[in-house]
């Protein structure tokens, strides 16, 4: 094994270039475990932790540009305002040690379906921006993640930064685990209400070979929205439409059994899920409630 | 490969490492300091927390390579570091000697802050060490049972008071919720974080 240690982000490019098999690691909070277990032995290991850009973020017009190594516990404190999806999604992941290294990056190079932060980015609305000495592009988060544990990437390229939505609306993150902390999500749910363009976004985790989202659930219920003139008049949604919305949401799923628990259930508590998202970000909205923080 | 990095206080160099091993395994096997404790290796269980950087962080986590250059507190360091950041009005960033964001709001120069050292002790028993506060309260609260986690709740507890001195039981069952203690000893634990915090309150 070779741990190669690039400086600058362009000698990072460079030796992703030359070694494509080589991975990179920044927190390693999931690369170390398959190291330390010896279910990977990689040719070689490409330390991301010398290059202090991918740390920062900047808060932009329109969107964040939340650097990859930016760890969860600066989301959580800095851009909860900005990001409240993601704040309360990255309060989630397992531990305080692990939140001090682990990093959206991270979590979009694993792609696992359980990732913390994925129903955040898919209701948010983000881009991946990843790079190569091929050049720099934009991919849409609807399109990165492409299977159990794959993505858009090409064997060359990083992932330098994501760039989120700011938060116009309400957002919302839940997850069912058997404790707070330390749990890898049984599954989860992220909503935000986009009161700009008058839409609903969703997010599911952990119950699809990849995240997705509910878009079914999403159009019917953004057509309900606007025709129940909900944006405007701020009543509270009708229950039969919360329900549909929840039915739908669980139709989304394409879950497996497993040892953290069975497809029905996952099917069930998305729908419990997105009922309960969908409450409380409108209740928000609505102006009518505490503030949304913490209720993850 | 070889790795130079800064091990409270002291400069320090292992070499021979294997790029794959952690931190961890630099720490007990290679420099003698086997307070930091190995056990689930995947981050699970906390009993190997150390802070890098003053960060708390699960030291089976980080790479070896990683650390180059940088700085990591271990719980055999805990009690010079406790000492050094009541000298220094409670700094501790001051007082591990960082630079950049979290140091800059200290009080304490930087060059003053990197000639800390650890005092020279028997590493392997701490014999001959005052303890830190946290330490001195876990043994008075009974929070020691095996004392297989005990390390690792050490650092996390010693950092969380220093962010927050007076913390809510929420905030101390939160600071902790990365550390497991397989005895459940947690309500002795919650005592003990208790008693180190009410008394950093009565000697402020």
């Amino acid at each position: 094994m070779d741990f190669l240690r690039p400086a600058s982000w362009e000698e990072a490019l460079a030796a992703k270039a030359a070694h494509p098999t080589a991975v990179p690691i920044a927190g390693g909070t999931d690369v170390m475990v398959e190291i330390n277990f010896d279910h990977r032995r990689p040719e070689y290991l490409l330390d991301l932790n010398r290059i202090g850009e991918l740390g920062d973020w900047e808060v932009g017009e329109e969107s964040v540009r939340l650097g990859a190594s930016v760890p969860y516990s600066a989301i959580m404190d800095n851009l909860r305002g900005e990001l409240p999806g993601l704040a309360l999604a990255s309060h989630t992941v397992a531990s305080p040690q692990i939140r001090n290294r682990g990093g959206v990056g991270g979590n979009l190079g694993t792609a696992s379906p359980a990732g913390d932060a994925h129903p955040a980015l898919l209701a948010a609305g983000a881009e991946v921006e990843a790079e190569s000495v091929r050049g720099s592009r934009l991919i849409p988060i609807d399109a990165f993640y492409t299977g159990v544990k794959r993505n858009a990437l090409a064997p060359d390229e990083l992932i330098r930064a994501v760039h989120i939505k700011k938060a116009d609306g309400p957002q919302q993150y839940s997850k069912v685990g058997t404790r707070n902390a330390m749990v890898i999500a049984v599954c989860a749910f992220g909503l935000a209400l986009h009161p700009d363009t008058r839409t609903v976004r969703t997010g599911i985790g952990s119950a699809a070979p990849t995240p997705v989202r509910a878009k079914a659930a999403e159009e019917f219920l953004n057509a309900a929205l606007e025709e129940g003139g909900f944006w405007d008049n701020g009543k509270i949604i009708t229950p039969s439409v919360a329900k549909q919305f929840a039915e739908l949401c669980s139709g989304a799923c394409n879950p497996i059994d497993d040892v953290r628990g069975t497809a029905s259930y996952r099917r069930h508590a998305v729908g419990i899920m997105a009922r309960r998202t969908l409450t409380w970000t409108w209740e928000s909205y609505r102006g009518t409630a505490a503030a949304t923080e913490g209720v993850a | 490969m070889r790795v130079n990095f800064t091990v409270n206080g002291r400069p320090q160099e292992a070499d021979d490492v294997w790029e794959g091993e952690s931190l961890l395994y630099v720490l007990r096997e290679r420099l003698g300091l086997p307070g930091s404790k190995n056990a689930c290796e995947q981050g699970e269980c906390g009993s190997c927390t150390v802070r890098l950087d003053n960060v708390p962080v699960c030291s089976c986590l980080v790479a070896a390579g990683q650390v180059e250059g940088r700085d990591v507190v271990t719980v055999e360091g805990l009690a010079d570091f406790a000492k050094q950041r009541a000298e220094h009005g409670g700094c501790a960033s001051a007082a591990s000697g960082i630079s950049g964001a979290t140091g800059a709001a200290c009080g304490t120069p930087l060059d003053a802050a990197k000639r800390w050292e650890a005092r020279p002790a028997d590493s392997q028993t701490g014999e001959g060490t005052e303890l830190a506060p946290i330490q001195q309260a876990f043994i008075d609260a009974g929070a020691v049972q095996c004392g297989f986690c005990t390390p690792g709740l050490l650092v996390a507890a010693d950092e969380m008071l220093e962010r927050n001195p007076t913390p809510t039981d929420a905030d101390i069952r939160e600071a902790l919720s990365g550390n497991l203690c397989r005895c459940t000893g947690y309500e002795k634990i919650m005592d003990a974080v208790r008693l180190a915090a009410a008394r950093q309150g009565e000697a402020v």
